[in-house]
């Protein structure tokens, strides 16, 4: 009889997780409780740093995942999660019993919910948007305000909800710079009279071409980066956003009238990780995302046997490196099953 | 603007605020500035709500104007205000209420202070007690004045004689509320509405018929900034702190200012007539400047009190064309007059019932 691994969450990680399994001889349960798979990949349009259709890596996830050894139950709420001798057995919200040898924990990220940071008026003000909202009008092909007009002049604010203290986030979400300098890109492209300000504290493009992209930006693309963070926005009487901004390296205050403001969400642990974590007794680390045994060798495993963790639920990261994680997180497990 | 969005800040900042039996601490400065206001306050407490408010005859300063403009260290303001604190326990009292904005601030300060570091409260009350032999317990609630004047917004309205609204056009009165940058800057968490999008004077213009308008430097102070005042060579930066926020709302045509703090309303009322004799600017409509209010200068406009007896003959800026608008029946004549003061403000009012 074959072994059976559940996997929890049908993005990225979970995906790539449930094929390598799969791929090994191993039966999987991939529950995800959105109707749809592919998580945050079905809300971008193109991704960094290649600028390649994020459907294109979806397509990848689910042609690999396409197979009878994978069983996939979308729309589905996990209710209770019981680690026993005999496995981990698993409760659905249709009240259908799973029982696996193992678990794969794959519930992903939640974007930083941006009206959090008050001061930006995200969903008060007409003209502030997430960068999620602006991957939106990427997707259809039309950037514009609240009133249907063009946008001129775009500011872009890094760091929304990371490195924070106010928001209790003092990590940092590692993609938010690389995809502002995306997204800046990507507006000069759609509207080549545009002028794009970024808003950033420090510029961290830790990631293979992520630097040749900033430079890009700067040079090819005109986009002007202001090192300072965003004290508050308003709104005036034409619909125009007011921002207050400290422009650290001139070392001076600046007021600037933008017809758009975007802010880069960071990532946050998920409202569905944290549901698992109550109902598995899985411990949360400084961050909040998922504690790992070990940041070095550990990063795939939790403190209870049998639990596994695949990309963004331990920590921010790309898709490469979720990729990365979620296929050494397979690896775990087979490992685990072989000497179980 | 989606108001939708402030509301749902609004709903995460609200406090507890008790509904009767208040100790009750003046400002320091407010009788200077806008004599009527506090007197209104009791009025309304007393008379019209007939609340029961406590004053305390050896009540002093709380020292916060001289704390926050760097001249009184902060264990000598930790001590006065446990003598206020002591001032209400001996009264029987454990509401207190200041009227002042800075004070709020200072209290809030004080008591958070005390309750993440114990050990500082404990050398506070040893020197209160070594200082003068009091006692004191904390407060059970503390509350801004206009935060209770915001609990009892739609009580006021029921009784209300006129609302804020155009009496000819039947529009609603546009109004820029201005917070205090002490009353939830510090401590969003105490104020009603939160820092960014106070609610504690927008609930009150809401229920009384106005409606508030959102401006660029809304956020921005009003000039006072103990320091850029107090200090005489940084008054030109006071005097253009309040320029910035009247340019800004100017395109917005606003008919007045409300205000809860004791500093804002007179730096935006005087600085509007400075402004005007050294530029010939108005930012009003018709060349008027906007006339700017406390709140209880609003409360009791809207319950019917005499403009005279609530001391709006001592604001700089013309409030007359705005009671015209809303159509208050006054008499121009009485403005200077004392003695055909309203038998309403009796004596009573100003000593403990």
């Amino acid at each position: 009889m074959n072994k059976h691994v559940i996997v929890i969450g049908a993005g990225v990680a979970g995906l790539e997780a449930a094929g390598q399994l799969s791929r090994a001889g191993i039966d999987v349960s991939l529950i995800e409780r959105e109707k749809m798979t592919g998580g945050h990949l079905n809300d971008w349009f193109k991704l960094f740093p290649d600028r390649r259709d994020s459907r294109e890596v979806k397509d990848y996830l689910e042609k690999f995942t396409n197979n009878d050894g994978i069983k996939l139950l979308a729309g589905i709420e996990i209710e209770k999660i019981i680690n026993g001798r005999g496995g981990v057995k698993v409760t659905t919200s249709e009240g259908k019993e799973l029982i696996a040898d193992a678990l794969i924990v794959a519930t992903g990220f939640d974007l930083f919910r941006s009206s959090r940071k008050e001061e930006y008026g995200y969903e008060i003000y007409d003209n502030v948007y997430t960068s999620a909202d602006l991957e939106k009008m990427f997707r259809k092909g039309k950037i514009s305000l609240h009133n249907g007009k063009s946008p001129e002049t775009i500011g872009i604010v890094h760091c929304v909800g990371s490195r924070d203290e106010k928001v209790g986030n003092l990590y940092c979400s590692k993609l938010c710079c690389v995809t502002a300098v995306k997204q800046a890109i990507e507006i000069r492209e759609h509207l080549p009279e545009s002028k794009v300000f970024c808003f950033y504290m420090d510029m961290r493009m830790g990631g293979a071409m992520y630097e040749e992209l900033y430079r890009e930006a700067q040079e090819k693309w005109g986009v002007n980066f202001i090192r300072g963070k965003v004290s508050e926005a308003g709104e005036d009487i034409n619909n125009k956003v007011i921002i207050k901004v400290e422009d650290t390296l001139a070392g001076r205050p600046l007021k600037m009238e933008l017809d758009m403001l975007v802010l880069m969400a960071g990532m946050e642990m998920s409202e569905g990780g944290r549901k698992i974590a109550g109902l598995a007794g899985l411990n949360a680390g400084e961050n909040r995302f998922f504690a790992v045994t070990d940041q070095h060798y550990g990063s795939n495993r939790s403190s209870v046997k049998g639990i596994f963790f695949a990309g963004t639920c331990t920590a921010p990261m790309n898709i490469t490196e979720t990729i990365s994680h979620s296929r050494a997180a397979a690896t775990e497990v087979i490992s685990y099953l072989n000497n179980k | 603007m989606k108001l939708e969005g402030k509301k749902a800040i609004w709903s995460e900042y609200q406090k507890e605020i008790e509904d009767d039996h208040y100790f009750y601490v003046r400002s320091c400065i407010r009788q200077n500035f806008f004599p009527g206001s506090e007197v209104a306050f009791l009025r309304i407490m007393r008379d019209v709500l007939k609340k029961d408010v406590y004053e305390h005859p050896c009540h002093t300063t709380c020292s916060g104007i001289g704390y926050h403009g760097d001249v009184v260290p902060v264990d000598t303001a930790m001590t006065v205000v446990a003598r206020q604190f002591a001032l209400m326990t001996e009264a029987g009292y454990s509401n207190y209420v200041p009227s002042c904005i800075t004070s709020f601030g200072l209290y809030t300060e004080i008591l958070d202070t005390w309750h993440h570091f114990p050990e500082v409260e404990e050398r506070v009350r040893k020197q209160l007690r070594q200082a003068t032999g009091r006692e004191f317990k904390v407060p059970g609630n503390l509350a801004h004045a206009s935060d209770i004047i915001y609990k009892f917004r739609k009580e006021i309205a029921e009784k209300a004689k006129y609302k804020l609204v155009n009496k000819e056009t039947g529009e609603p009165l546009r109004v820029v509320d201005h917070i205090g940058c002490h009353y939830s800057k510090m401590f969003p968490s105490k104020g009603i509405g939160g820092a960014e999008y106070p609610y504690v004077l927008a609930g009150m213009i809401e229920e009384w018929g106005g409606e508030t308008i959102d401006y660029p430097e809304r956020r921005h102070c009003c000039g006072f900034g103990f320091r850029q005042y107090l200090v005489q060579a940084n008054r030109g930066y006071s005097v253009a702190c309040s320029k910035e926020k009247f340019d800004s709302m100017k395109p917005f045509k606003p008919d007045m200012i409300i205000t809860n703090c004791p500093g804002c309303p007179m730096f935006l009322d005087r600085w509007q007539y400075v402004i005007n004799e050294m530029e010939g600017t108005t930012y009003g409509q018709n060349g008027e400047g906007i006339p700017v209010f406390t709140y209880e200068e609003v409360a009791g406009l809207v319950l019917g009190f005499d403009p005279w007896d609530l001391g709006l003959q001592m604001h700089q800026t013309d409030v007359e064309p705005l009671l015209k608008k809303i159509g208050i029946d006054y008499d121009p004549s009485d403005k200077y007059r004392l003695d055909v003061r309203s038998e309403a403000v009796s004596n009573e009012i100003l000593v403990n019932a």
